[in-house]
């Protein structure tokens, strides 16, 4: 249904199971995805099953200087960067009573500062070809909060609200800016859960089952499509009715 | 005209989307050639990228018209 055909992609954190989803999503509808994260085996893995039109482009986001090198890396192996999706993120979970210092800024400086200087640096090349998809993935945690993630939450907020407000500045110039928020999503973290614990999550999800990192991938594909034009500034809440706007 | 003013003249026409004669010496870029705040900041890094030269915010703010920019930069370059 949608068509990405002749659109360049990077995705973050794709070496992780919703990453690795978001850029199926879009290599499905036609894409070039440029396949970002720390581990090289796994992108190259993932490089491998999706064929032609994808890129491995290894960046530590902790590091400033790999962030800012990245969009241009990109944009050098596949001509442009026309869709950023801002998925990577790390958590350092703890009370908050027992917070150190260096826990919460890991997780602000990766998860809320990297992904305002890609954000950055990719801008410039949307706004001159008056087309472009910035789209972050953020949490039910952020609008929810969550005992032990006061960092993770906080970070994943500060996402939602840069996004806003550069959703103002740039609607002029076609480049649109959203987040999709997911709740509890089936992936190699989940499944370290026990059944108890996985009983007590359920409880709260009235769609009685976790969410699949596909379903997170195509609403990233939604956003990005040319259809999602006029949606700006949003966030697309993928949860199964476990918090409502 | 100079070489410097040539550059801007083009980096201004082709941005703004504006015939070459209404970029005069005091055709401001908002009141005059249509530009937006966000056309503004995106002239000046234009200028930065084709000058190699940094133009600070507060200078930046000085830069209204085609002839203010065009001394900034030679006075920069």
């Amino acid at each position: 249904m949608f068509d990405l055909t002749g659109k360049a992609a990077l995705v973050t954190g794709a070496s992780g199971g919703i990453g690795a989803e978001i850029a199926r999503a879009l290599h499905g509808a036609g894409a070039t995805v440029g396949l970002s994260g720390t581990r090289e085996g796994p992108l190259a893995d993932l490089a491998a099953e999706l064929g032609e039109r994808a890129h491995v482009l290894p960046c530590n986001l902790a590091v400033p200087e790999e962030v800012e090198a990245l969009i241009g890396r990109a944009t050098a192996a596949m001509g442009a960067v026309d869709i950023l999706v801002n998925n990577a993120g790390i958590t350092r979970d703890g009370l908050m009573l027992r917070m150190s210092d260096e826990d919460w800024a890991a997780v602000i400086d990766v998860n809320l500062t990297a992904t305002f200087r890609l954000t950055r640096a990719a801008l410039r090349g949307m706004m001159k070809s008056r087309w472009g998809r910035i789209i972050s993935i953020t949490s039910v945690v952020g609008a929810e909060g969550n005992p032990g993630q006061a960092n993770y939450a906080a970070a994943k907020a500060g996402v939602t609200a840069l996004s806003k407000s550069l959703a103002k500045e740039v609607a002029s110039r076609g480049v649109t800016v959203n987040c999709v928020a997911p709740g509890f999503i089936a992936t190699a973290m989940t499944d370290k859960l026990n059944e108890e614990q996985k009983g007590r999550i359920l409880s709260e999800v009235p769609a009685g089952r976790m969410g699949l990192p596909a379903e997170v991938g195509a609403s990233v594909l939604y956003l990005a499509s040319p259809e999602a034009a006029y949606v700006t500034g949003a966030t697309l809440h993928v949860n199964g009715g476990m918090w409502m706007t | 005209m100079s070489d410097i003013a040539d550059r801007v003249k083009k980096i201004v026409v082709e941005h703004l989307g504006v015939e070459e004669d209404k970029v005069t010496e005091n055709a401001s870029f908002i009141d005059d050639l249509g530009a937006d705040s966000l056309d503004t900041v995106e002239l000046v890094m234009a200028f930065e990228e084709e000058f190699g030269i940094e133009i600070p915010d507060d200078a930046a703010e000085t830069i209204q018209t085609f002839g203010d920019a065009v001394k900034f930069i030679s006075d920069a370059a």
